[in-house]
């Protein structure tokens, strides 16, 4: 089970993902960030403190936005994960094609690096 | 023996014994009237006759009493052709005596006793088929103690028979009270009447004309008998005077008895037979409705049986049922009218905005006939309307029409929405056994599937002799999305590769289809690892759709090299066991997942390593639903626990190792269900015997 809290901070919007992500709750993450991307955002942050688990079907929601997002330019930015939820995103190799930080701060700060 | 030969038989007797009744009868006449002594015992003929009873009693207990066949007006048929029989017979020998005109033979007294005999006989023989008739009728819906009640009369009339032979029955206070028993016993079984209430219209007639010709043979008889017996009264006594003989006084007084009971129950059933009938049909209606589906028929014939049933049920003049189709036009079946104005009707409602049930959207019985007074040129007067559910959802409506105005009542519209539910029912059960075939279809076919993909993953896997390999997958659905795979892609490389399909089931399977594909004929050109996934990751862009991704490792085994190339792309890292260090470790480094990056960048996300080789060495690959599993708790399996396990048994043979993971794993899961795909692949390296050869 998943719950997505969305909140919008400095024109950027915050998803804040809660709960565990596998096949059935990958389509509601799909379906948020589709919300957001459409509603207009460019800059999306997703805040993954709360999030406790992910299969490979919501890796791949992440993955297939990412070519989207390179010809949109639009930046999403991870942050927050626990080490095992990282470690699943560093085994698939999306940690390298993903924009993934620490924490909100750090975040922020690479958002700023390439907007730059 | 048979019923048959047994009627036959008893047919036989009475015969016999009426011939030995003529015969010693005249001669008991014949002594008396010459003033002898008779040759023979008096009580012969009372005795013969009382043989004939029994006989003839028997013969339509075997004719009639155990015939299944008969129904109730084939009994009063029976009983009527017996009568019928008789009387012609009887008519007969009256012809024969007018034919002799008053010679001396027609006024003689043998000749009239004889005659009178045949006509006695005849009469019991009419009396006694009418009897086991009765029986049967009376006994139609049987109770215990009607039977009791039954039995009783018949030993009571069979005491009354012998009575006659028999001194002790024949005492004044005896008798009495056996015809007391008689005449009560008669009345209370001749209230059972309940067979009447089964008879049709027609069969209700028949059966009153049936009696009513009945009625008329018992009367010529006694008349026949009675002058007959009273013309041989005038000269002598010592005959078998039949009215003596109360036996045949109580047997008539029964027949009529419970004949003209019967008459006049039929005679005031008459009026309410219809609907007798029609509550009977209606519950026909009602079987064949609910039956259509054992009897393999359709939809439409439930449709079908639904508005003829409720049309006769209702004496509806005209009907249709709508069924809301498949698409937006709605399908018409008529009856007795045409699609034109039915439809027009419909619209004539709408128009003037009738909430009714001709709107597909409303659920309840209604009576619109007031509505359909306001719309000219039909002849409808009445109209009722019913909906058709099926799982809660209408499917359709059913429209009543009559000529007649107020021509439903609340019964009618009882019985039909009755019928209409019974109809959804149907349909409902229709659906269901489709439904139920159809995955039954689908199992077969997943079964197949499963076979088929149990067939790619390799029955044999390539062993060289430096080292010794085990595999295993076990599937969480029907058909998986793991693979594991081995090549010998030169005499001294071998190429292994393990594989996990993002997503599980359908979809998982075919993808694992084409990346065995995929491994066989990029493995046999001997790839450089890297160039293998980018190739791998070409051929499989537009293959995976979006939000999936395969991951693997591939790996070369280069036995001339002793080393291992390979190349990982997204999969879970190896557990790489050192034997010269005694270290168990993963081996981490970078790479993207296939169909990961679709675009010719994915060489940059992907890598070649490398890693020597040397006896001891163990390599461990498995799959991410190993990792993954989880307990009760919802705690993973985990890979620190992967590489506790594997410790284990680091000196122990692949195919050990692997049975120890899986043992491990199940019990840490604690059920048998698992969740996701588990594989492994456990490779052992060892001492080469004959590298030599080997590399040539």
């Amino acid at each position: 089970m998943v719950h997505i809290k969305r909140l919008q901070e400095d024109g950027a919007d915050i998803l804040a993902i809660v709960g565990e992500i596998d096949a059935s709750s990958s389509i509601e993450l799909d379906l948020t960030i589709a919300k957001s991307v459409g509603e207009g955002f460019t800059r999306i942050f997703v805040d993954c403190s709360s999030l406790e688990y992910i299969s490979s079907a919501g890796l791949g929601v992440f993955m297939s936005y990412i070519e989207e997002f390179r010809d949109k330019s639009i930046i999403m930015i991870l942050y927050g994960m626990k080490e095992k939820v990282h470690n699943t995103f560093q085994i698939l190799g999306l940690a390298d094609l993903l924009h993934i930080r620490a924490n909100k701060q750090e975040a922020k700060q690479l958002l700023h690096e390439l907007s730059a | 023996m048979n019923t048959k030969t047994l009627a036959r038989l008893t047919f036989l007797g009475a015969a016999i014994s009426w011939l030995v009744l003529v015969f010693s009868d005249v001669t008991v006449l014949f002594s008396d009237l010459k003033g002898l002594t008779p040759d023979i015992p008096i009580w012969l003929p009372p005795l013969m006759l009382d043989l004939y009873v029994v006989s003839i009693y028997y013969y339509y207990k075997f004719k009639i009493e155990r015939d299944e066949g008969l129904n109730f007006t084939d009994l009063l048929w029976r009983v009527f052709a017996t009568g019928l029989i008789a009387t012609v017979l009887s008519l007969a020998l009256r012809l024969l005596d007018f034919l002799l005109g008053s010679t001396m033979l027609s006024s003689n007294i043998f000749f009239i006793d004889v005659q009178y005999l045949a006509n006695l006989g005849l009469l019991i023989s009419f009396l006694l088929a009418a009897f086991s008739a009765w029986k049967r009728l009376i006994l139609y819906q049987k109770s215990k103690w009607l039977i009791r009640g039954w039995t009783l009369f018949e030993i009571a009339l069979m005491i009354v028979l012998l009575s006659d032979n028999i001194k002790l029955f024949q005492q004044e206070w005896f008798l009495t009270s056996v015809s007391i028993l008689i005449g009560l016993l008669a009345l209370v079984l001749s209230a059972n009447m309940k067979w009447v209430a089964y008879l049709n219209f027609r069969q209700k007639w028949t059966s009153l004309l049936l009696l009513l010709l009945s009625f008329f043979y018992l009367g010529y008889f006694f008349y026949t008998t009675n002058r007959l017996s009273d013309t041989i009264a005038l000269q002598s006594s010592s005959f078998l005077e039949f009215r003596g003989h109360i036996f045949n006084i109580y047997l008539f007084s029964f027949i009529m008895l419970y004949s003209i009971f019967s008459f006049l129950v039929i005679l005031f059933n008459l009026p309410t037979s219809s609907v007798f009938e029609q509550k009977l049909e209606e519950v026909v209606n009602f079987q064949r409705i609910s039956q259509s589906v054992q009897t393999e028929q359709n939809e439409e014939s439930v449709y079908e049986i639904l508005l003829e049933s409720s049309v006769s049920s209702v004496f509806a003049d005209a009907a249709w049922l709508e069924i809301k189709g498949e698409h937006e036009q709605n399908r018409l079946q008529t009856h007795h009218i045409s699609e034109v104005e039915a439809r027009k009707i419909q619209e004539h409602l709408n128009g003037r905005n009738v909430k009714g049930i001709l709107e597909q959207s409303s659920d309840r019985t209604r009576n619109l006939s007031a509505h359909l007074s306001s719309l000219r040129g039909t002849r409808f007067r009445s109209l009722m309307a019913f909906p058709v559910h099926v799982k809660g959802e209408k499917i359709g409506t059913l429209a009543l029409l009559k000529e007649l105005p107020e021509g439903f009542n609340k019964e009618m519209a009882q019985i039909v929405s009755a019928f209409a539910n019974q109809a959804g029912i149907s349909i409902e059960n229709f659906r269901l056994l489709k439904e139920a075939i159809q995955n039954e279809r689908y199992k077969e076919e997943l079964k197949i599937a499963k076979t088929v993909q149990k067939s790619l993953l390799p029955t044999h896997l390539e062993s060289a002799n430096d080292f010794d390999i085990a595999a295993f997958s076990e599937s969480a659905d029907e058909v998986g999305g793991d693979y594991y795979d081995t090549l010998r892609i030169t005499d001294s490389q071998v190429g292994l590769i393990i594989a996990d399909v993002s997503g599980k089931g359908t979809t998982a399977a075919f993808h694992m289809s084409q990346m065995k594909g995929i491994f066989h004929s990029l493995a046999q050109q001997a790839l450089d690892p890297k160039e293998f996934m980018v190739r791998a990751n070409q051929a499989l862009r537009y293959c995976l759709e979006r939000g999936s991704f395969i991951s693997a490792t591939y790996f070369v085994v280069d036995a001339e090299a002793r080393r291992i190339y390979y190349s990982r792309a997204g999969h879970c890292p190896v557990l790489y066991y050192r034997a010269q260090e005694n270290g168990l470790e993963y081996i981490t480094d970078k790479g993207a997942a296939l169909g990961m990056v679709k675009g010719k960048d994915f060489c940059n996300y992907v890598e070649t390593n490398s890693i020597p080789y040397h006896p001891g060495d163990i390599m461990v690959l498995y799959t991410d639903g190993i990792t993954e599993a989880k307990n009760q708790k919802g705690e993973e399996f985990g890979s620190k626990r992967l590489k506790q396990t594997i410790q284990e048994v680091l000196e122990q043979s692949p195919r050990e190792m692997q049975n120890h993971l899986i043992r491990n794993l199940y019990a840490y899961t604690g059920t048998e269900e698992i969740d996701d795909d588990y594989t492994t692949m456990i490779v052992k390296f060892k001492h080469a015997r004959t590298i030599e050869n080997q590399t040539r």
